[in-house]
């Protein structure tokens, strides 16, 4: 006797193959069941810039450039160089688009991309002394060092001093930056993936997993290390450049520590080591410490003990909660259950 | 000339002599065995001749190239492979994926071994040694594999390297019988292929069956290298191995 019965199963069981990222798909169901998380988040922000009024668009500015700043972070971490000085990056990218601009006269459409590559090359060539070594000396050169620069440009007063570089040239009016900081997040984000997941970007996760094992494959690290903060930083220096010339002004606050803080406190929150994860971060801990303002000097508490609540909670960060939660939706599918007897 | 000629290398770590005025030759084909308790500076002249230590005096001649101060890759490059005792897999990534990374070598690019997909080449390389490709096992994460296949792996490196020279650091550790039968006829291939092997073991009954040659350490010092039939009886390596014979009285 035959009859049919209903049980519950997981909708992504079917739909994966053998590894996390190849996937079997033979129906549309199954492909929006894919596309959904991974379309949303863009559609949701193209619609927020567009939509929000005017003081949120600047706010979304410094989020998209946040977001860079932590996908930086991120990408770096994933070859186990952890930062903790990412104001470095940004400062010597807001510097020398600045003084690109200012001493030499480059338009803005040339003083950013120079300033860029600028910044990724200056910033290469102060860790490169901690990139010879293993261990922890990445992260103490890059924390001590914007510290050191910051008394430099005080004390010996290049590039302005205390008063910083003035009067750059403007970036255009706020719609099209809004649309240019957001596309620049995108190039990032999707080139970083793109980059990571190749097989050249294997060996940069390979980096963190083993250095000893990557040496052994004949491959010398101290280069690769070279080019991954190049990478990095260059991103990060980006970002100095952009908000230089949207502030039209470079000063020593480009070396503020919160600029490092910030690009770890969104990972951590959303989840390290996943790029999508610091992007999620941002776009809950930028806005919400913009929303907190009111506050005054107490939004750190309540930003502080939001952070050590999440860390406390979720340590493996929103993004792979999030992930693991949508992975186990489940649907009622009819089995026909055969009872055997007389 | 030899083909990889040691010659009276030290290696001080603090106050200790790791390894002492150690000299050897490894002749071209053949498989040298280095043996000795716990302790005795097997490791550490690994370590040296694959260049992740630097030797505080002593010469290391590979084909009548002096080596002795090389980076890692760069001795690696030139055709020295070794895997090591402690396995150190890329966790995170799928078995076969940990040896795409080695096919970004300079020197797999010079042997032309990177053309065609580089996938579809690790793939090729684990199935000759124990991954079956139809399985799930390739695809796994190396985190969550068994000890064995991680060994394995360590292989599968060298493999990818096309290496000359394999340097095995207690391959045969922590692995059951079965192990070890299926892997030993992979490391005879090996010599089969004109290959040169330095194999570091604590299994010597295993190692003495595929051994030419074999050199005992002991504190850092060698104290005999011979024939793996006769070595054993050596009063040298007995003191070595068992402790001091009782007078009788």
């Amino acid at each position: 006797m035959m009859t049919t019965a209903q049980r519950k199963e997981r909708i992504d069981r079917p739909i994966k193959a053998v590894t996390d990222d190849i996937f079997c798909v033979s129906s549309f169901r199954e492909i929006s069941y894919l596309i959904f998380p991974r379309v949303i988040p863009i559609i949701g922000l193209v619609l927020i810039s567009i939509f929000v009024p005017l003081y949120w668009k600047k706010v979304m500015i410094i989020t998209f450039m946040m977001a860079i700043m932590a996908l930086s972070w991120d990408f770096l971490a994933s070859c186990g160089l952890v930062s903790l000085g990412h104001a470095l990056f940004f400062a010597l990218g807001a510097y020398s688009s600045g003084a690109l601009n200012h001493y030499f006269g480059f338009p803005v459409y040339l003083s950013i991309p120079l300033g860029t590559l600028s910044g990724a090359f200056l910033s290469t060539i102060c860790l490169y002394p901690a990139l010879r070594l293993r261990g922890i000396y990445f992260s103490m050169v890059t924390l001590i060092t914007p510290l050191m620069l910051l008394r430099v440009v005080e004390a010996t007063k290049i590039m302005g001093g205390t008063e910083g570089i003035t009067a750059l040239s403007p970036l255009p009016a706020l719609p099209y930056t809004t649309t240019l900081a957001m596309l620049a997040l995108w190039v990032a984000f999707f080139g970083l993936r793109r980059f990571i997941n190749s097989d050249y970007g294997l060996i940069f996760n390979a980096l963190k997993d083993n250095d000893r094992a990557v040496e052994a494959s004949g491959l010398n690290i101290v280069w690769f290390k070279v080019q991954a903060v190049f990478i990095g930083s260059g991103i990060a220096a980006f970002c100095g450049a952009f908000m230089a010339h949207y502030y039209m002004s470079v000063g020593m606050s480009a070396f503020a520590l919160d600029l490092s803080v910030f690009p770890i406190a969104s990972s951590i929150v959303g989840g390290v080591g996943t790029l999508a994860g610091p992007l999620l971060g941002t776009l809950i801990l930028s806005p919400l410490s913009e929303a907190l303002r009111a506050f005054g000097t107490f939004r750190i508490v309540i930003y502080a003990a939001l952070l050590g609540t999440f860390i406390a909670v979720l340590p493996e960060g929103l993004f792979h909660y999030l992930a693991r939660k949508y992975h186990q939706i489940e649907r009622w599918v009819e089995v026909s259950v055969g009872i055997s007897g007389d | 000339m030899a083909y990889l000629e040691i010659k009276n290398l030290t290696k001080r770590f603090g106050g200790v002599v790791a390894v002492a005025d150690v000299s050897f030759n490894v002749e071209q084909g053949t498989l040298v065995g280095i043996i000795g308790p716990n302790g005795s500076g097997k490791t550490t002249v690994v370590n040296l001749i694959s260049g992740f230590l630097r030797p505080d005096s002593g010469h290391i001649i590979f084909k009548n190239k002096n080596i002795t101060r090389l980076r890692a890759s760069r001795i690696t490059n030139l055709g020295i492979g070794r895997t090591f005792q402690m396995v150190k897999p890329f966790y995170r990534l799928p078995a076969f994926r940990n040896v795409v990374v080695p096919l970004f070598s300079p020197r797999v690019k010079h042997m032309g071994g990177h053309y065609g997909e580089k996938d579809s080449i690790a793939l090729d390389i684990l199935e000759d040694i124990g991954f079956e490709r139809d399985s799930a096992v390739p695809y796994k994460e190396a985190s969550i594999l068994p000890h064995g296949y991680l060994k394995r792996l360590e292989m599968a490196r060298v493999i990818a390297l096309q290496s000359e020279l394999i340097i095995f650091d207690e391959l045969y550790s922590g692995l059951t019988l079965a192990e070890v039968a299926s892997i030993s006829p992979l490391i005879e291939k090996f010599i089969e292929q004109g290959k040169t092997v330095i194999m570091i073991e604590h299994r010597l009954k295993e190692l003495f069956k595929i051994a030419h040659k074999v050199i005992v350490l002991d504190q850092g010092k060698k104290i005999a290298e011979g024939n793996p039939k006769n070595i054993m009886k050596e009063p040298e390596v007995r003191k070595a191995y068992l402790g001091v014979e009782l007078q009788k009285c």
